[in-house]
């Protein structure tokens, strides 16, 4: 298939009369792996709904997997801002999951034994099978993770759309997830758009980079883009890209307050790194 | 008491109460999984009181008040849902139709001055007293509201629980926030004649809440909050025709019980049962890590 998964052409989006960005343009080929990065603000989140045909831009054209963008489109699996489920909420992994395969339809649902077996088949996929039939409010936010993970793949989507998948998760659960996803790409034709505000748990995985601050973007691959020169283009200062043990950082007078690649709360906790001895 | 209670089921006034009661407890239970759920219940207490205005109105003006309480609690379901559909501000803005409607409602008694004890009926429950007609009614209502949730049970779940995904998915979250206003003004009316407007969370609330403590499986919740608002509102009519005392004394007595049996009895043994799934769960995943580290 030689159509890009997803095609802006100029497009800009504007939000309460502000630009969040502007004449963007650029081509997410099939089978890659982009990181969306960017500060707080910067519209990544606006990125994905306009792709998930929820929001429209302002000026421009986007295509997504060759047609406009349209609400609900099964091709696409959505993984959204991780938000804990309550403790008390009667519902199992396996119940969101299954609604990943019809809860859009009407009608109360009767019993489907082929639904079932595709639920089953993505909660394996993901190894959250031991604790798919707990009650999801009482899982740990990585165990969470996955069954959403599960919940997006579940309908065989052509290209996933994660929006901060890893926020809230240890070092240990961040890097399973990115691993379970980076999985998945590998089958044939198979697009991931992974917004992130900390590239480094996914660097190994990444293809292309687009990076948004102050209504411009750059896009490349990780070397091209999160360099010096660049970084200090789109900030307007100057600004720092410094490698240190395998890792990226940006830093510099104007990201101080809006975006580190590394933010200081992912410093890893000593006791994390080993396997919890077992009771 | 067994004779007692097969002679009063004789009567047609008995039979009425306990097929009104029926349509009523079922259209609760379902509803109210989804009160809980979306934490409505200062919603549905605007809704009660603000049918007890409409009530009041149709009385005023010479027509039925079961009719007025759904025309009430209709027209401040269109109003809530248009006005606060952002969940934050929602309370607000159902505070302040809230106590509007209910300063009409008010307005409404002093200038009917008979009114006092159909007023007293409507705030504390009346379902002994329904009629015949009134019955059709009310399972006219029901019905409607149940083929509506019928309809929209899967996605309302979806949206309800998670609204993201369900956006993206395509479901229609607004519009199935409006409709499931609609279909709870619809319940309202409806158990205001169990239990009266004041009371009315024991059946829109407390079935539900009751029911989360029981499984940890949504399908079975829904049917369980059904059971338990069927229960107790069948308890309540018959021990309330057997010593004559209110039925919502009954009601509120009963789910507020079953409830308190729920949350500490039989919930935290199915909660242990949980804890057990998490705990082999988690062990075996420790043990797969040893195994590929090792």
């Amino acid at each position: 298939m030689t159509e890009p998964a997803v095609r802006f052409e100029g497009a800009t989006l504007e939000y309460n009369g502000r630009q969040v960005w502007r004449d963007l343009s650029i081509a997410f080929e099939r089978g890659s792996f982009v990181a969306i990065l960017g500060p707080n603000g910067s519209g990544k989140t606006s990125l994905l709904r306009i792709v998930l045909g929820l929001a429209s831009l302002s000026a421009g054209r986007v295509e997504v997997l060759g047609a406009p963008p349209r609400r609900g489109n099964p091709d696409i699996g959505y993984v959204p801002q991780h938000q804990t489920f309550d403790a008390d909420l009667p519902l199992r992994g396996r119940d969101l999951v299954r609604l990943g395969v019809d809860g859009h339809r009407w009608g109360i649902g009767l019993p489907d034994s082929a639904a079932d077996r595709r639920v089953a088949a993505a909660i394996a996929s993901v190894d959250a099978s031991a604790y798919a039939d707990a009650a999801l409010g009482r899982l740990s936010g990585g165990e969470q993770q996955r069954l959403r993970i599960a919940q997006a793949l579940v309908g065989d989507p052509q290209l996933l759309l994660c929006d901060e998948p890893l926020a809230n998760l240890d070092l240990r659960h961040q890097q399973g997830i990115a691993d379970l996803i980076g999985g998945w790409r590998r089958g044939p034709g198979r697009t991931v758009l992974f917004v992130t505000h900390d590239v480094n748990p996914v660097l190994h995985l990444v293809d292309r980079v687009l990076f948004v601050v102050n209504g411009r973007w750059a896009a490349g691959t990780p070397d091209e883009v999160l360099t010096p020169e660049r970084m200090s283009q789109l900030y307007g200062s100057h600004v720092d890209v410094l490698r240190v043990h395998g890792r990226i950082l940006v830093v510099g007078e104007a990201t101080g307050s809006g975006f580190n690649v590394d933010e200081p709360h992912h410093i890893p906790d000593p006791g994390l790194s080993h396997p919890a001895p077992p009771r | 008491m067994i004779d007692q209670l097969a002679r009063l089921l004789t009567y047609e006034f008995v039979q009425n109460a306990i097929a009104a009661g029926i349509v009523i407890a079922i259209v609760s239970g379902v509803v109210s999984r989804f009160v809980v759920a979306r934490d409505m219940s200062f919603a549905v207490h605007a809704l009660s009181e603000l049918g007890f205005t409409g009530a009041a109105g149709f009385i005023l003006i010479g027509l039925p008040p079961v009719l007025g309480l759904l025309a009430g609690s209709m027209i401040t379901a269109v109003f809530i849902g248009t006005l606060g559909v952002r969940v934050r501000g929602r309370d607000a803005v159902i505070g302040v139709v809230m106590a509007f409607g209910l300063g009409l409602g008010v307005l409404f008694i002093t200038l009917y001055p008979r009114y006092a004890t159909e007023a007293f009926a409507l705030l504390f429950g009346t379902i002994t007293g329904v009629s015949r007609g009134d019955v059709l009614t009310l399972v006219a209502i029901g019905a409607a509201a149940l083929a509506a949730l019928a309809v929209v049970y899967r996605p309302l779940l979806f949206a309800t629980i998670d609204p993201d995904v369900a956006e993206a998915r395509g479901v229609p979250v607004p519009a199935l926030a409006v409709i499931f206003l609609l279909i709870l003004a619809a319940a309202v009316a409806e158990a205001v004649q169990v239990v009266g407007v004041l009371l009315i969370l024991t059946l829109l609330i407390t079935p539900g809440a009751a029911a989360e403590r029981l499984t940890v499986r949504p399908g079975l919740a829904t049917v369980y909050s059904v059971a338990i608002a069927l229960g107790c509102t069948l308890g309540g009519i018959l021990a309330a025709l057997v010593t004559n005392a209110p039925v919502s004394v009954f009601v509120t007595t009963l789910s507020f019980g079953t409830y308190l049996a729920a949350r500490f009895v039989i919930g935290p043994r199915i909660r242990e049962g949980q804890r057990a799934i998490g705990r082999a769960a988690r062990d075996s995943d420790a043990a797969a890590e040893l195994a590929n580290s090792g």
